[in-house]
């Protein structure tokens, strides 16, 4: 940490104590840790993807819709091409998607955070005024009108779910960039005459990154179920293979009357899985690291809360 | 008087909203690929006469700022312009659309408020329970499942014993009333539980963390010191306090609402206006899709308003 910590009398300062925060909130909260090994474990797969998947993506390996066996645990999908291969592709997409689309909100979300917790006045009224106008028209429909517009590619996916999921990131972060501002070291940084640009960077930057790790991870799983919503309208590129678009395939090609419930039910259970285990590992995050989350009434029982979304400036 | 503020003030967010909203569609469908023109266009020995012809029909010659104002005055006539698909005016595909989304719609979200709030409060109240543990991963598996597959177990799960797609039975001709009514509910049933179980899940996770933090206040030891019924306290005390979050929260839960008939719609054939926006995508229909995005968007404001008048209505100490 740089030299404006010295003074700081608060405990949870510094970076290594923030770290031992996270980690400790991992080994108390059992179920955060299972979803972060279960997280762990598929995007590990899916990295492994072209050496581990059993049976070629797009070939024929047995009858249309077959059902299981031991060459096909999940059985083979209307184009009888093997189920296991395919979800561990598709994942790897959905993964991506989802990632990459989080990555864009993370990036806008913070900034505009950011910069509206750290300037204040005008700047944030109008950042502000912004981030309500997007939290009130529902992303969803947007995204699908853009997705119709510019045509489907993975990488128009990835930019519509990014640039109309940051609103929630940006307002968590401007809340606790507008604590950090008033604090001491701060403060002092400001006395010896550091710029904006190296408050923001050294001294706020470093404090949020945690909040804006922990509210990423919550829109992961955002992003992964909005990239299966597009992907089963048919919004996404046709020619790769995601969880959404597997469930597509098998709706299109009328698995459910085929009684092929093989092709539909792993792709659901593996998005649900992948749903979960970031919202637990987001929230976890979260409950430790968002001061404004924890209450403790009466001292002697504490409540964890979720966020509780409210109205005007100061909301969360 | 403050009060008379606070309404003024969401009122007028919310008509900025719907400028903010009418604009987006207008800048978004602009941003399209080429245009009507480029399409009719295309017949063999289109001459450069022909393409201007349309133009001028089209309005395209004009400035993007006149269209812009052309493009609000219609509106304010309730002009959408005619489908691709069927020639129709699309107000009138969309009032069709829309008649026929509401009840499902309706009927699924009075499910899981009801059931969430039930849910909820008793896991709260039960905390550190097995009743809590069981109630909040049932809730939080069903916040996680992808909507359009929850839709797909529920037909694979009830196919046979309820109708899993369409709105009516179309060989009932002319049926009496009643046969119509049971017809309607039994077709409604899959759609509606589907919407009410995705929203079910996180109501239930909203209701008990405000109830948490409700149970936690001073007052309710005090209620509880007086020795009042732990029914009493939350009935009375707690769920009437917490109701302010929740309220909020459901109403920013609209959008998913939106989202989930939109996935839900196009599974079970509903030919409501999630359906209609599945069609507009895959017939590339815009003027359908323009104005089903600004339907839904329009609801979706409309019904945050009415959240906020509401919520002035439970607590009207708030003036911002």
């Amino acid at each position: 940490m740089s030299e404006a910590t010295f003074f700081v009398e608060a405990p949870a300062e510094g970076g290594t104590s923030r770290r031992g925060l996270v980690l400790r909130t991992l080994r108390n909260q059992r179920v955060a840790l299972g979803a972060a090994l279960f997280l762990a474990a598929c995007v590990l797969t899916a990295i492994l993807a072209p050496w581990i998947a059993p049976y070629p993506l797009h070939e024929q390996v047995g009858p249309v819709f077959g059902g299981l066996s031991w060459q096909h645990p999940l059985g083979l999908d209307d184009g009888g091409i093997d189920m296991v291969t395919l979800l561990i592709w598709g994942m790897r997409v959905s993964l991506v998607v989802g990632f990459a689309a989080t990555f864009v909100s993370m990036v806008i979300g913070g900034a505009v955070g950011v910069v509206a917790g750290y300037f204040g006045g005008h700047t944030d009224n109008v950042l502000m005024r912004i981030t309500d106008y997007f939290l009130v028209i529902p992303d969803v429909p947007l995204m699908i009108v853009v997705a119709a517009i510019w045509g489907p590619s993975l990488f128009h996916i990835i930019i519509v779910i990014g640039i109309l999921l940051w609103t929630s990131t940006a307002r968590v972060i401007r809340a606790q960039v507008k604590s950090v501002r008033e604090r001491v070291y701060v403060k002092r940084a400001r006395a010896l005459g550091a710029g904006h640009a190296r408050i923001v960077l050294r001294h706020v930057l470093p404090q949020v990154a945690p909040l804006l790790v922990a509210s990423t991870v919550l829109t992961i799983a955002v992003a992964i179920f909005d990239e299966t919503a597009l992907a089963f309208l048919g919004l996404s590129d046709p020619s790769t293979i995601s969880l959404g678009s597997i469930m597509e395939h098998a709706f299109e090609r009328a698995a459910i009357s085929t009684g092929a419930w093989w092709a539909i039910v792993p792709p659901g259970v593996l998005v649900t899985l992948l749903i979960l285990a970031c919202s637990l590992i987001g929230g976890a995050l979260e409950d430790a690291l968002n001061p404004r989350l924890r209450v403790a009434h009466l001292s002697a029982r504490t409540f964890r809360l979720r966020p509780l979304v409210g109205r005007g400036k100061d909301a969360l | 008087m403050r009060g008379t503020d606070y309404v003024l003030k969401r009122v007028f967010f919310a008509i900025v909203t719907v400028w903010v909203a009418l604009t987006i569609n207008f800048v978004l469908f602009r941003l399209a690929p080429g245009t009507a023109v480029t399409n009719l266009s295309r017949v063999p020995h289109a001459t450069q006469q022909l393409r201007h012809a349309l133009e001028v029909e089209f309005g395209l010659d004009k400035s993007k700022w006149q269209q812009y104002v052309i493009y609000l005055k219609q509106l304010a006539h309730g002009n959408l312009g005619i489908s691709y698909a069927n020639q129709q005016p699309v107000s009138t595909n969309l009032r069709i659309a829309l008649i026929n989304t509401l009840p499902m719609v309706t009927v699924g979200t009075a499910f899981a408020i009801v059931f969430g709030i039930f849910t909820g409060v008793i896991a709260a109240w039960r905390r550190r329970t097995k009743t809590e543990g069981l109630s909040v991963s049932t809730a939080l598996a069903f916040y996680a499942m992808p909507t359009q597959w929850l839709g797909l177990m529920l037909i694979i799960i009830f196919a046979g014993i309820f109708p899993t797609a369409g709105m009516t039975n179309e060989f009932l001709l002319n049926p009496p009333f009643w046969t119509h009514a049971r017809d309607l509910a039994s077709h409604m049933f899959l759609p509606a539980l589907t919407l009410g179980l995705t929203l079910y899940g996180e109501y239930t996770l909203i209701v008990r963390s405000a109830m948490l933090e409700t149970l936690g206040e001073d007052y309710i030891l005090t209620a509880r010191a007086k020795g009042l019924k732990p029914r009493t306290i939350v009935r009375k005390h707690a769920l009437r306090n917490a109701m302010l979050p929740i309220t909020t929260l459901i109403a920013l839960s609209l959008g998913y609402i939106v989202a989930g008939a939109i996935l839900i719609e196009s599974v079970f054939s509903w030919p409501g206006i999630g359906r209609a926006v599945y069609e507009a995508v895959l017939q590339r229909d815009y003027p359908m899709l323009q104005g089903a995005f600004l339907v839904l968007t329009l609801s979706v404001i409309f019904f945050n308003l009415v959240a906020d008048l509401v919520y002035f209505r439970l607590d009207p100490r708030i003036t911002e």
